[in-house]
Order: C-alpha cells, then structure tokens, then sequence
C-alpha cells in the first residue's frame, strides 16, 4: 500500500499555468507584428525571423547537450528571445547577422549565467546592441525593396515632414517587427486580456515619455509630433514586449512603476538630447541593470506590518 | 457593498459539488479506535487508565499536563489494550491510548443543564465546562479554546467571528453543519458572547453558500448581538489573520494574537462543540469529517468517532473507485498526504480526500522566471520566491529579514508558481528551523 502513495508537502493542487504556456502565449502575441512586418517588408523578412529563432533554439540545445544539462528548449523561452531580436531587425539586413545575434543572445547574455531567470538583461535587447556595435553599418541601414531613405523618426529630428497615419499603421521604414503600433497593441491586449502582462510598466513608462517630450521636447504637446513619438522606433515594442519581461523587470508593484517612469526619462533623454533618433533599447537594458536595486528598496511590507492594504 | 476580503488568495476548483449535497451519515467505528495523547498545540496530555481498563463512552482517559494542553476521551465503550506509540497523520509517532470497542457504546452520565441552569452560568462556569470537555481549535491548528476564551483583558474584546468561510476546496463539513444545525452553532456563539461583555458575534460565511447566509441571517434576525457577514470566495479567506481583517479591517502580523486585535476566532465545529459541552455537559468525541475526492466511489459527510481509523472512512464510503494517485486528511491546500491509512481520526480531521492524480508530483520544478505572480497571491503580503530562494540557500538571516515568520503556509504560492516550485515547502522548512533555533536560544 504505501509504496503506491504519493506523499509530500502541501499545498497537493497546482494551478494549470505552467512556463511553457505563458512563453507559447507571448509568441502568439507577437504573432501580428511579425505578421505585419512580413507583409510590409516582404518575404525575406520571414527569413531573417525564422533563421533567428532557430538559431535561438539550436543555440540553447546544443549547451544543454554540451554542459550536460537538462533539455531547457521546450520552454519556448528560447523562441521568445529570437522572434524578439529578429523584430528588432533591419529588414535588410544579411541573413546571418540574426542568427550571430540570437546565439550571443542565448550563450553569452542568458545560458552563462544559469540560463532562464538568470539572466540580467534581456537577451534579445542585449543581441541587437551588440549587432548595433559591431556592425553598425548594416543595422543602422533601413534601406530596402519597399522603402528607403531614413526612418520616420530620424526625419522627423532631421526637420522633415512624416506622415502619422502611415506610421500609426506601420506603412513605413524600420525593423522588421516595431513599425506597426495598431499590431503590436493587439497583441499586447491579448496578454494583457491573459493576465500575463499587465498595464503598470508599459503605461508609466509611455506617460513619462508624453510628459518628459512635452516639457523638454521643444515643441510642447503637439499632438503631431507626440503621436509621431509615440508610434515610431521601437517605442511599442519595447514598452509592452521588451520592458515587461519577466526575469529582467522589477517583480514588485511599485518597483514596476518606478521602472517604468526611469525608462520613459531614459528615453526621453535619449530622443531629445541624443544623436539618435532611437534610445528604447539602451533604456531598456540600463533599466534591467537598475531592477535589482529597485526592487530591494520597493520590497513591500507584509500583512499585520502595514502591507495589508494596497 | 464591497465584499468583505483580503488582498492575494487565489481561486482554486473548489470540488466541494461532490459532497455538498450529501446529509451528515452516523458512521460506527470498528474494532480499534486510536487516541492520540497530542491532538492539540500545547504539552500532551498524560493518561489516566491503564492496559486493561474498561473505559466508557465519555469517559475522560488523559488528563491535560497544564494550561495549555487538553483532556482526551474515549468515544467508545470497551478495553484499553495499549498505550504506545502510533503514528499519526502528520507521519510522526505520537503516544496514544488504543482502546478495543465493544460495540456496546454504554455512555457516561452527562451533567446535562436545561435553560436556567445555563442562564445561572457564571463566566468561569462556562469555561470550565469547555476545558472539562477538552475543546480544541477543530478548524486545524487544534489550540485550546478555553486558552483562547481567556485572553488578559476580555473586556477589550470586540468581535467573536464564527469562522464559516470553509475556504478549502472540496471540504463541505461546516457546510452540512451550517445547513442542518444552524441553531446549535448560533446557540455555541451565544455561549463564547457570554464570556465578552463588550462583544459582537460574527458569522463570517463565504459567499459561495448563499443558502447558509440566508438561513444564518433569518435565525439571528433578532439577536442584537450576532451579524452575519458574506465574504468573498476565495482562498485562505478563512485563515486566521485574513479573517479577522476581512470582517473588521483589523491587520495582526505573526508575532500578535487574535486578541490583540480585539477578536475571538473559532470555527463551526468548535462552536458546536461549545455548545455540547455547555448545554449537554458532552467532551469533545466525534466531529464533522467529508470523505471525498475523485477516487473516492460515493463521497459523503460522516459524524465520526474521533479515534476512528481512516481506512474504516474510506470502506464506509464505498472505497476507492480508482487507485489514488494521493490521499490527504483535510484540504487539498492545506492538509497533510497520508503514506498510510491506517492512522486515527482526529479532533483536528476536518476531510479525508483521495485525489486520482498527484498534481504536486506531475510537475518538474523548473528554473523560477521572476513572473510575480507568487507576490500576487501571497495573503501575507510577502515574497514568497525571494523567502524560497532564501530558505534554500539556508541563509536564515536574510529570511527572517524578508519576512518569513509572517508566512501562514497556506500554499498559494505554490499553487499558481507557472515553474511549478515547491515554494510553500522551502519556506515552511525554513520557518520550522527558525522556530526551533529560537526555541534553543529561549532555554
């Protein structure tokens, strides 16, 4: 008889949400930019993104095989990461220059220290810097079959004129996943409907930036110019993809909050006074490095000590 | 009105439609019934019979050694045949008096008491009557009540909260208590009201059992001193601490007693055990249990003969329609996994659950993701991932700092972990060995 019982500490029921689900979830959430993207730039966009992805997933399998671990890959954190960094792709850009980030991404920024969860900065962010320093020819050119020229943000701070509706849209230049906010909002309110993602870091770090453009920005709150903001680079796609990641964010309420207030100086910072039109992913990644601070000082009191209330 | 609750708890499937339906069945024990001497919080109780006594149905058979502790009564009539060690639910080895039933069930004399006898109790009356009666917390924690009923300074008691949340999935035995005997459990809060001059009664009753509100509230229509309070469904709405801020707004963290708040917590069949022993001079021998579960053939409510073996419950219930993968005396959230059935129904057995798959067993921890979604849930306001990681590396310091000791256990955050760790179990180990070290360092 008791070598048929199971026993051990309770609680003995486990919800249904495991690892893998909320991982399958983010990558069908992203979905309609990638989708979007392959329509907008064409095919050889779809290549860039399945190469990265697959070098993503060969790169993780092939550590776990050499170091002798435990087979992480089914936790389709790996496909996560490589569809991330290939939307963060020029859409012309040699197809090898995605799969070299997506293997940095996954042996140097995630597997060398500890793998999943351990990792300090987020992966796909961490590639497409390193691909920015190393070749940055190739992943500043957004020259391709169906546009060329700058992208709109990078005229709009050279003083040319954009056109909002397009960007808004995402008919316009730039990587391969971030021109299109009404996609990538669709498929951030289906993980926010799943109660996977939720509004506090993307919606403090986009009110920031509304705030820090408008006093600073130079032109007050000029809806043309702040829509123009708001829609163009990878403003969308960092705060509500990129910024949210699990492991690289503050895991308190309030520290999420602050977090997403320090990105949308950040990047307002970045925009305004920088030489480039861009900043999201540096704010990104020198918010990551800031998280576990902030969540030190934002740890919050328990109940009976004052934390009973929220 | 907002619904009376806490912030985190999680909403589990609650199973409680297997049983709810079921009227509370007598049940016979069988041939052996097993008294634990420790069935309570608080130092054992010594025996008084020896290997070979006839002891009665009601009869007193361990005395409580001190304040803090409880007497023990046979629920049968019969010999005892041992007193030795036996194991218990918990796994452990517990000294226990085993008496052999005669199926007689020949009774002591109760001291019973009509409505002036009860209305001449003085305070102290009525607390002895339920120390003679070796009431316990019946809800799980199993602490004395009469310890509980004497705090320093009753007059600063406010509230006397009926915990009828029954929060625990699958659990339905407060549930038949509230809908067939809803007077004596109104007639056992009366009892404990009578204690506190300047306290309410309230029944805290979740709101997944509309009917039992009903009932409660038309029965109480008229007693100035008794509200009954809908809380919302969700668990642990019925631990301790949630509670008692739930009804009153009133926070307590681990290191304060209900009473510092100005409360009095006890659970349904305590209250009705109150009553028993107030009103009819009865102890504390039988309690309400729900044996259930999806391998269980017909769950149903037993009033069973504490003593009682396990396996007689499941055998009563038409055994196990297909292998279990786990068996649990009480909640799926809370409760301990038997590796053996044949151990004694207790003061403190609230269900006996028999689930086919062994969830906690199915899945492999992996790597934490840093999701939140542990903060989330957590009713003590805590981080539970951060305690866990903590309490794994064996760093007791930082564990105590990040808040540990205000851990209830209550299992949500290893319910709703998406890396299925075993969160509730790193942390709990490492309140254990802090609770032990304090304890050597006190001596």
């Amino acid at each position: 008889m008791s070598d048929m019982m199971n026993v051990s500490s309770n609680p003995h029921i486990r919800s249904k949400v495991t690892t893998d689900k909320i991982m399958l979830c983010v990558v069908l959430a992203l979905l309609p930019a990638a989708g979007f993207g392959v329509w907008n730039f064409g095919l050889y966009a779809l290549w860039q993104i399945l190469l990265t992805i697959a070098a993503c997933v060969l790169a993780e399998a092939i550590y776990d095989l050499l170091m002798k671990k435990k087979m992480t890959v089914t936790d389709f954190s790996a496909v996560v990461t490589g569809l991330l960094l290939a939307l963060n792709m020029p859409p012309a850009a040699p197809l090898w220059v995605g799969p070299l980030g997506g293997v940095f991404a996954i042996i140097i920024v995630k597997m060398l220290f500890g793998g999943l969860g351990q990792n300090f900065m987020n992966p796909a962010l961490a590639a497409r810097c390193f691909l920015v320093i190393s070749f940055p020819a190739i992943m500043t050119n957004f020259d391709c079959d169906a546009y060329s020229g700058a992208t709109p943000l990078a005229s709009l701070k050279a003083g040319e004129v954009v056109n909002v509706f397009n960007m808004v849209i995402g008919r316009t230049s730039g990587t391969i996943g971030e021109t299109s906010m009404i996609a990538i909002v669709a498929g951030a309110c289906f993980l926010i409907m799943l109660g996977i993602i939720d509004l506090k870091i993307p919606a403090s770090y986009i009110i920031t930036f509304i705030l820090f453009y408008g006093f600073f920005g130079g032109y007050g709150f000029d809806p043309y110019r702040l829509s123009a903001q708001l829609a163009g680079g990878g403003l969308m796609l960092g705060a509500f993809f990129m910024a949210t990641d699990y492991v690289t964010r503050p895991v308190t309420k309030k520290g999420q909050i602050v977090f997403g207030i320090i990105l949308g100086l950040l990047t307002g910072i970045f925009r305004v006074f920088g030489a480039s039109a861009e900043g999201v992913s540096y704010s990104i990644i020198i918010g990551n490095m800031l998280t576990p601070l902030i969540t030190k000082y934002t740890a919050p009191k328990a109940f009976g000590e004052g934390g009973e209330r929220i | 009105m907002a619904k009376h609750t806490f912030t985190g708890g999680i909403h589990p499937y609650d199973g409680k439609d297997l049983s709810k339906d079921k009227p509370i069945m007598d049940i016979y024990p069988g041939d052996e019934l097993v008294f634990p001497l420790s069935q309570h919080i608080g130092a054992p109780a010594t025996a008084i019979v020896a290997k070979g006594d006839e002891v009665l149905r009601g009869q007193r058979i361990a005395e409580a050694a001190g304040f803090v502790s409880a007497h023990v009564y046979s629920s049968v009539s019969g010999t005892v045949t041992a007193i030795e060690p036996r194991r218990v639910v918990t796994g452990d080895m517990v000294m226990s008096i085993v008496v052999k039933n005669d199926g007689q069930y020949r009774e002591v004399e109760y001291d019973v008491y009509d409505e002036i006898d009860v209305d001449n109790l003085t305070k102290e009356d009525i607390i002895k009557r339920i120390q003679d009666a070796g009431i316990v917390g019946m809800g799980g924690a199993g602490f004395p009540t009469h310890v509980k009923l004497s705090p320093k300074e009753p007059d600063k008691i406010d509230y006397i909260i009926a915990n009828c949340a029954e929060c625990e999935p699958y659990l339905t035995s407060d549930y038949r208590r509230m809908i067939e005997q809803p007077e004596m459990l109104i007639e056992g809060l009366k009892c404990v009201l009578r204690l506190f001059d300047n306290a309410k009664g309230i029944l805290a009753v979740e709101d997944n059992k509309p009917d039992c509100i009903e009932r409660l509230k038309a029965l109480t229509k008229d007693e100035s001193r008794i509200l009954v309070k809908a809380l919302k469904t969700k668990y642990p709405q019925g631990s301790e601490r949630q509670l008692i801020f739930a009804t009153t707004k009133r926070a307590i963290n681990s290191r304060m007693l209900p009473a510092d708040a100005g409360c009095v917590v006890n659970n349904v069949d305590t209250l009705c055990a109150i009553y028993n022993a107030v009103w009819n001079g009865k102890p504390l021998m039988e309690r309400i249990v729900t044996v259930t579960g999806d391998a269980i053939a017909n769950p149903q409510n037993y009033r069973v003969f504490t003593g009682m073996n396990y396996r007689d419950l499941i055998d009563a219930a038409g055994g196990f329609k297909v292998e279990p993968g786990k068996v649990i005396s009480g909640g799926p959230m809370m409760g301990f996994a038997l590796f053996d059935l044949d151990v004694p129904t207790t003061k403190t057995a609230s269900a006996l659950l028999a689930l086919t798959t062994d969830e906690a067993s199915r899945y492999e921890p992996t790597a934490c993701i840093n999701c939140g979604m542990c903060l989330e849930v957590c009713p003590g306001r805590v981080m539970p991932k951060v305690l866990a990681e903590a309490a794994d590396h064996g760093d007791l310091e930082r564990f105590e700092k990040m808040g540990g000791m205000e851990c209830c256990e209550c299992g949500c955050c290893s319910y709703i972990c998406p890396a299925k760790r075993h969160l509730t179990q790193s942390i709990k180990s490492a309140r254990k060995i802090v609770l032990a070290n304090r304890k050597k360092a006190g001596k």
